[in-house]
């Protein structure tokens, strides 16, 4: 499909945007949100939308179905369905071609799909009320819908409720409702950002099945390029409400124009350090043996083996529930561990936090995925950064506020930030101060639970950058908990790979990423979509030989 | 078949046991209420001329010699028979509120009847109209109207509906010879104040109920398949919804009691709330005791149907995987 | 997803944020604000604006009708009418007042403690206090008055008891919200004790979802001392309250004189005023803000 182009007749676009402005409410402000954009599809093609939060997208892509959020507004524009502009319409009449002509699909189909109706009455629905279907037809189309989409056992899938089906397949039972009224367009926001890499291949495999199948138009949101590039024809570039750059996606790819787009390769390109062996001077900083937790019966660590050399950075890798954040909240202290020990430093370390003393506490630290929760909004960045210093240096006056400043400087922020609460902060200043607080107490440990998941690229470029040359300066260790091998190509010395509370692979980076040998390791290294148009083919290709 | 026992029967048992815990410690603390009283429970019945002797005989006469827990078995298993002691005035304590009882039940079924399903109508009204004039009239009307106090709107209904227009008489002391209509008649004024007192309590929560299920994202997904307005609500709100609704409901029950009390005593209603208050004045304590743990168990009962109630209609726990 | 503005401009001084707050507020909040005001006003100075005093016997005449030296006439002891209402204003908010700030103290204090520590502190609290508001407050109220006798005092702590089960509930659900947190989990980590974690992390985090609770708890222990009153077994003669004022005086309403409803009318105005301010601060803190 990426090969061919859509045929070039002068046909009606399914959607014509233009120059559409829409501005939202918050705290008692109105901000533009959408900033005069304008986007045309033809029929059959898929249009990736591609911008990092706060872009725009979600509300664009409402916006195709002549829907706006409460608190928003329409203040420029029009959105054209073949030929009207469903703007100009009353919300009644909007309603009308919703689900039928255009469908759309959401992040979170957990979320979406009412708990209290079977799946089957929820997707026939439309159909029987406006799609002019019989509940007989209505329900054999879904039923094609669910072999096209690989759903396990079609004939039943329909009579389940929505707990009672896996996310993957939930996501895939959401695109068959979609299609159900052979809609002309299907806008999908961000349909498998929510799953595992694993399960994401899969989805991403049914939902361009169906694509190509029906023939259908989308436009197909996402903040990732890698999987933008296997569904979609051409891409639009969103940032700040407005179209930076639109191409085919081969010309995206291989020749970004814009500054911003080509920032989306920042952590890709980030270059990787293959000679420099950080640790293994002398004894590990910390040495886990056999180690495993529980909640309640359920074990949740199995014999964990690992250990963290002093200056160096170990990333641990894997999935949502496979153990990874549970084994930092056992090396910090928030959880408590059940069989085997942790050496620190060549002693045993004491099992809960209240039974370690300040001295240890202080040396190991922790930094959190999202800034937002793991700061006190009523706290100004002063408070948050000198509470650690008073605390374990008994820094007061006029010299903790000296240090204060020290270590803002050191994370690249100055002084101006000093008396701001996290409310005035940029996600990526959030993460700094985070940081920050981290290095205030001169840890020589600091675990880092998906610190750069919740930042844009450019960001997450920057701070890993930082990253690394506070390493080299203060010679700390970093335990490196992520799913995004991106990232751990960009930092890590070693990789310990983990599934199911275990840890299944372990060694120095280069080894496990280029000759992974457990098959685990291989499926997830697999399942990260390439930053390259066709990936995914050569996946459908690989699995049919 | 599986041998574990369904999720919806072990639910509902540990809340049938909470309840019951609730209402086990709440009788302890009816039954203690005694022990604080000054003098003794026997002097109290026998008066303050009463002879030492007397009151010796009066306490072996009531147990009052045993140890607490026993008298409080026993209190428990007399109460649970419907047996609850003699009042401080020398009669049995249900003698003087059992047909009072009657008359309190049937003021507040009648309210309840028309109260429940009338509040629930207008609770998804306003959240189907949000924003919209009927939404905002009756959000400030209701407001108004529960920081206003009972005895204030039974006047204003009295001086109106009685006094003024002389639709309705003022008192509403019914006794047991009159005929049906005569005692509804004059149980109308009565069943209106409790009503507009309720009503505004009750449809301010189940409006609240069903807006906090219309924010969820299977709501803006309806709306985005094209689901009418209405539909969205009923179909997809609403079934969602029935287990807030139903606490909200039995909690606003006890709006329902103290406003039955208030309202008994204006308009001189033979009522328990009445009984209760006149025993309150007169401080005769196993009155009091009976009054509480009547409107405490049926209080505890309605929110444990509400709690059963809310797990039924639990899909995950209807349904498990 | 969530569309907020990344950067906001720095606050700019607090007194000028409120004063644009308070004008930006519907007409029902500012109403109450207004009303609030008025009230407060009256309260403060009541014996300067009294003509008489509260308990002074001025009339011979009960139930004298209105005039001129007696505005809102007599009461049934031939005391002023309008004077007492006055004063009434002052001993009903008071009471109300501090009967709030109590249960308060209380509520907030035990809802904390018990959401940081959790375990079987946390379960024997909140299995009582399940236990007390398993019964409508108005009939353990009664219960409890009947046998300690109604004083003011008895009156201020069995309310004040009973309403803190409201704030302990609020309080300890909002602190365990917080208390799930990342920064309170990192100030733990740090080795904070937990009384620090209280004050420092959760406290104020919590303040503005129990201020609101705050204001609506008043209205509720105003109405239900009035009722009490009116029962006749809250608030005591000769002390002027408005729920007593009324009931004193009742015998008027069957020949049609609205005098004795003005007592009633003035603990609804102020209740409602109350209500209006504080549903738009609630209504401004969950988003649901009418317009837009």
């Amino acid at each position: 499909m990426k090969g061919q182009t859509v045929t070039a007749t002068p046909t009606v676009p399914v959607i014509d945007i233009v120059d559409l402005k829409i501005e939202a409410k918050s705290n008692d402000q109105w901000s533009k949100i959408v900033n005069g954009v304008s986007l045309s599809i033809r029929p059959g093609e898929v249009l990736g939308l591609v911008g990092e939060s706060g872009a725009g997208k979600s509300t664009l892509g409402l916006a195709a179905l002549g829907y706006l959020r409460p608190g928003a507004k329409v203040t420029g524009g029009e959105v054209r369905l073949s030929g009207h502009n469903i703007l100009a319409v009353p919300e009644e009449e909007r309603r009308k071609f919703r689900g039928t002509k255009v469908a759309y699909v959401a992040q979170s189909a957990q979320a979406a799909f009412n708990p209290v109706h079977r799946l089957m009455d929820q997707i026939v629905m439309v159909a029987v009320d406006r799609g002019g279907m019989t509940r007989g037809t209505a329900e054999k189309r879904a039923l094609d819908l669910f072999r096209a989409l690989q759903l396990p056992d079609p004939q039943n899938f329909g009579r389940r409720y929505p707990h009672q089906v896996s996310g993957g397949q939930l996501q895939r039972a959401m695109v068959a409702m979609a299609m159900i009224c052979n809609p002309t367009l299907i806008i999908f926001d961000e349909p498998t950002t929510a799953l595992d890499v694993t399960t994401q291949v899969e989805v991403l495999i049914s939902i361009r099945k169906v694509i190509e199948d029906y023939g259908v138009a989308a436009i197909y949101i996402t903040h990732d390029l890698a999987v933008v590039a296997q569904v979609a024809h051409r891409v639009a570039v969103l940032r700040y409400g407005e179209v930076v750059e639109e191409a085919p996606i081969a010309q995206i790819m291989e020749r970004p124009v814009h500054p911003y787009t080509k920032s989306l390769w920042a952590v890709h390109e980030m270059p990787v350090d293959h000679d420099a062996q950080h640790g293994g001077k002398g004894a590990p900083l910390l040495a886990i043996a056999g180690l495993g937790a529980h909640y309640g019966d359920f074990q949740v660590l199995t014999s964990i083996d690992l250990e963290v050399g002093r200056g160096e950075t170990v990333a641990l890798v894997g999935e949502s529930g496979s153990g990874k954040s549970t084994l930092g909240r056992v090396i910090v202290g928030l959880k408590e561990l059940s069989s085997g020990q942790v050496i620190y430093d060549g002693k045993p370390l004491q099992g809960t936090i209240r039974r370690r003393s300040l001295q240890t506490l202080k040396q190991i630290q922790i930094i959190y995925q999202s800034a937002d929760t793991a700061l006190n909004p009523r706290q100004t960045v002063r408070k948050i950064i000198g509470r650690p210093l008073t605390l374990y240096q008994g820094l007061r006056g006029a010299r903790r506020e000296a240090r204060v400043q020290e270590l803002l400087n050191l994370v690249e922020l100055n002084e101006t930030h000093i008396d701001r609460t996290p409310g005035q902060l940029s996600g990526g200043q959030k993460q700094r101060i985070a940081i920050a607080r981290a290095l205030a107490a001169d840890p020589r440990l600091i675990v880092c639970d998906e610190i750069t998941s919740a930042l844009d690229k450019v960001v997450q470029a920057e701070v890993l950058r930082m990253l690394m040359k506070l390493q080299a300066r203060l010679g700390v260790s970093y335990l490196f908990i992520t799913h995004d091998i991106e990232v751990v190509r960009a930092i890590a010395d070693r990789v310990a790979v983990m599934q199911n509370g275990r840890i299944v692979e372990q060694g120095g980076k280069d080894q496990v990423l280029a000759q992974p040998h457990a098959d685990y390791t291989r499926k997830l290294l697999d399942s990260v979509p390439d930053m390259a148009v066709g990936w995914l083919d050569g996946i459908v290709a690989e699995r049919a030989a | 078949m599986t041998t574990k026992s369904h999720p919806i029967l072990s639910m509902a048992a540990s809340r049938i046991g909470l309840g019951l815990l609730s209402l086990v410690i709440v009788s302890l603390i009816i039954f203690s209420a005694v022990s604080f009283l000054p003098g003794s429970y026997a002097s109290a019945i026998l008066g303050q001329n009463a002879t030492q002797a007397a009151i010796s005989a009066m306490e072996i006469k009531l147990g009052l010699n045993r140890p607490w827990f026993v008298r409080y078995l026993a209190w428990l298993g007399a109460a649970a028979t419907g047996d609850m002691g003699l009042s401080f005035s020398g009669r049995p304590v249900m003698a003087l509120i059992g047909p009072r009882l009657k008359n309190t039940l049937v003021l507040a079924s009648i309210t309840a009847a028309i109260a429940v399903p009338l509040s629930i109508t207008l609770g998804i009204v306003c959240a189907r109209y949000r924003g919209r004039f009927i939404d905002k009239f009756l959000s400030t009307s209701t407001l108004a109207s529960i920081s206003i106090p009972e005895f204030f709107v039974a006047y204003v209904v009295m001086m109106v509906l009685a006094v003024k227009l002389q639709l309705f008489p003022s008192m509403a002391g019914i006794r047991n010879g009159m005929g049906l209509g005569e005692q509804l008649y004059r149980m109308v004024l009565p069943i209106l104040t409790l009503l507009l007192v309720i009503l505004a309590h009750m449809v301010r929560n189940t409006r609240a109920a069903i807006l906090s299920v219309m924010a969820s994202p299977y709501v803006e997904m309806a709306r985005l398949k094209g689901e009418p307005e209405k539909r969205v609500v009923i179909r997809q709100a609403l079934p969602n919804a029935i287990g807030p609704i139903a606490s909200v409901v039995a909690l606003n029950l006890a709006y329902l009691i103290s406003g039955v009390v208030v309202i008994e005593v204006v308009f001189v209603y033979p009522g328990v709330g009445q009984a209760m208050i006149d025993a309150v004045r007169n401080r005769d304590v196993p009155v009091i005791q009976a009054c509480a743990l009547i409107f405490a168990a049926a209080y505890i009962g309605f929110n444990l149907i509400a709690d059963i109630i809310s797990i039924v209609s639990n899909p995950r726990l209807l349904h498990p995987r | 997803m969530q569309q907020s503005l990344e950067v906001r401009s720095v606050a700019p001084n607090r007194l000028l944020r409120a004063l644009k707050l308070v004008r930006s507020a519907p007409p029902t909040a500012k109403f109450g604000m207004v009303v609030v005001a008025i009230y407060a006003f009256v309260a403060l100075f009541a014996p300067l604006l009294a003509p008489y005093g509260e308990v002074e016997v001025v009339s011979r005449v009960p139930f004298e009708p209105w005039s001129a030296s007696h505005l809102l006439g007599t009461d049934q002891l031939g005391r002023d009418f309008l004077s007492r209402l006055i004063f009434g204003a002052r001993n009903s908010i008071s009471i109300a007042l501090l009967t709030t700030a109590i249960s308060f103290v209380i509520g907030c204090l035990l809802g904390v403690l018990a959401a940081l520590v959790g375990g079987i502190v946390d379960q024997a609290i909140s299995r009582l206090v399940d236990a007390l508001m398993s019964v409508p407050d108005l009939i353990f109220t009664l219960m409890i008055l009947s046998i300690f006798g109604s004083s003011v005092t008895n009156l201020i702590l069995i309310i004040a008891v009973l309403t803190s089960t409201r704030f302990y509930r609020i309080a300890r659900a909002a602190a365990l919200n917080v208390a799930s947190l990342d920064f309170v989990e990192h100030a733990k980590v740090r080795g904070e004790s937990l009384l620090w974690i209280a004050v420092n992390e959760v406290f104020p985090n919590i303040l503005p979802l129990i201020l609101s609770e705050l204001g609506m708890r008043f209205c509720f222990i105003f109405l239900n001392i009035a009722a009490l009153s009116f029962l006749g077994v809250g608030i005591q003669p000769p002390t002027a309250e408005w729920g007593s004022m009324v009931r004193d005086n009742a015998a008027l309403i069957n020949m049609g004189d609205i005098t004795p409803l003005i007592p009633a009318a003035a603990i609804a105005f102020l209740a409602i005023a109350v209500n209006f301010v504080v549903d738009w601060l609630l209504n401004r803190a969950s988003g649901l803000s009418e317009e837009g």
